[in-house]
């Protein structure tokens, strides 16, 4: 007995070691040399290779920072708290946050927008907008979800009109739900912007009336009631806000006829809002 | 001609992941892209194969010579992970995006049962050396077979209509059930 216990410790001992030598070569001939510093910024970027910074990935973007080839505020879906974080990990002087929001420029929902067929095909606003959608308006939101199966921050939620709500409170500005959208309806705007032409339809008034009842029939009230020169202009029939010029206050939209502007209207949704909203709803 | 019905036995007759269900970890784990199911695939082949020769002669020239088959498990594990060190050594120097890709699945080609049952019922099956690396490459085109199949299905599943309830692990399970049954159909087809 006691000759098998010898036996076996030598016998596993021996292959223990002769491993470890192995691996010991093998780690000398194939060590990769990275840098820790590369390691200690991943970890405080937020992991969700949402892409907000031009680059495939976190990883990729901290091995720029760590190059110093980037500003420490790249990670626009960070925010303030990572950008401090990768400045101090840098050893460099930290920067305001770049802060941006989705906002969604079309309010042309299941109650407002005029239908004209019925589209049967994938469930996707991508394969809707190969045959042109449901609704009338060449221009309006789908509805079927792309920006929402895109957001990676659960920030936002088709709504019980058809269209996506972004929710303020988690919305980290990374602008996946605006690449998602095949109309470019969803755009990124930094946070003190207040005032929005919710409508990207470039028809003639009349036929824009007709299409939806919220669409911007170019009156050009707006563009009279903006109190800079120049601040909302008339592009393609749809009225563009200049945000270097215009004001951010509420007067050109008091006039919109089929209130297509709007002022300070993003930053009422929260997540916990919305689906209190939903769950009120249904019971 | 009896090592090649060995390739042949384990990689289809009596597929390790199909028919023995061995492995489901990394089939049902790293079967969503086909390109990264084909490296897991060779990493695994190539590391089921240098384990079938490794044990083989730990089995034969130290543990059987001296009397030690009880330490069959542990002698396997251990030349199953210091080979998947090396593996991955190996990828993460030539490779990068593809260690990325492998994500933890690539250490965990250690505790792929798979591979210890491969070289569990080679000790078994009393198989001689060259039989053995047959049955190490035949099982490896096996696993990489199922994996491939498996993540090509499931490539063409995100495009299909899937029922709500069903979306995700449980259609997931459904297919691999369903190629456990396809792959019934092989057997008999040769006996070793």
């Amino acid at each position: 007995m006691d000759s098998a216990v010898f036996i076996s410790v030598i016998a596993m001992g021996g292959l223990g070691i002769f491993f470890a030598l192995f691996l010991v070569i093998a780690d000398k001939r194939l060590r990769v040399e990275e840098d820790p510093l590369v390691g200690r910024l991943l970890e405080v970027l937020p992991q969700t290779n949402c892409g907000a910074c031009g680059y495939a990935g976190c990883l990729q973007l901290a091995e720029k920072l760590a190059l110093h080839e980037v500003a420490v505020n790249a990670c626009t879906a960070g925010g303030q708290e990572v950008t401090d974080m990768v400045a101090e990990i840098l050893g460099v002087e930290s920067v305001e946050a770049q802060a941006l929001k989705a906002v969604v420029l079309c309010r042309g929902g299941d109650r407002e927008a005029v239908r004209t067929v019925r589209y049967r095909g994938d469930r996707t606003c991508l394969a809707a907008e190969l045959s042109g959608g449901e609704k009338a308006c060449g221009y309006g939101c789908h509805g079927y979800g792309d920006c929402v199966r895109a957001c990676r921050f659960d920030a936002m939620a088709m709504n019980d009109n058809g269209l996506p709500v972004v929710f303020y409170d988690k919305c980290v500005g990374c602008g996946a739900c605006a690449r998602a959208c095949p109309r470019d309806i969803i755009e990124m705007h930094p946070v003190d912007r207040k005032l929005f032409v919710y409508c990207k339809n470039k028809d003639k008034g009349a036929k824009a009336r007709k299409v939806c009842k919220v669409a911007c029939v170019a009156c050009t009230l707006c563009v009279k009631d903006c109190k800079v020169e120049g601040g909302i202009t008339m592009k393609d029939n749809l009225a563009t806000i200049n945000y270097e010029l215009c004001p951010q206050t509420d007067e050109p939209t008091k006039r919109c006829p089929t209130k297509c502007i709007l002022f300070g209207e993003e930053e009422k949704m929260t997540r916990e809002d919305f689906y209190a909203s939903r769950i009120k709803q249904a019971s | 001609m009896k090592p090649l019905m060995i390739f042949i036995s384990a990689a289809v007759v009596n597929n390790l992941v199909l028919a023995y269900f061995l492995g489901i970890c990394p089939f049902l784990g790293v079967s969503k892209r086909l390109d990264t199911a084909l490296n897991m695939g060779f990493a695994t082949t190539f590391v089921m194969t240098l384990t079938a020769v490794i044990t083989w002669l730990i089995n034969t020239h130290i543990l059987i010579r001296f009397d030690l088959p009880f330490l069959q498990y542990v002698a396997f594990i251990i030349t199953i992970a210091s080979l998947v060190q090396l593996v991955e050594m190996f990828i993460r120097k030539t490779s990068p995006p593809l260690y990325r890709s492998l994500g933890i699945f690539l250490p965990l080609i250690t505790t792929n049962c798979s591979i210890l049952g491969l070289a569990l019922f080679e000790a078994l099956r009393e198989y001689t050396f060259i039989e053995s690396l047959f049955f190490g490459l035949g099982g490896g085109a096996g696993f990489t077979l199922a994996l491939v199949l498996m993540a090509g299905i499931r490539e063409e599943l995100e495009f299909a209509d899937v029922p709500e309830s069903l979306k995700g692990a449980p259609m997931t399970l459904l297919v691999a059930g369903m190629l456990a049954l396809a792959f019934m159909g092989f057997a008999g087809l040769l006996t070793v």
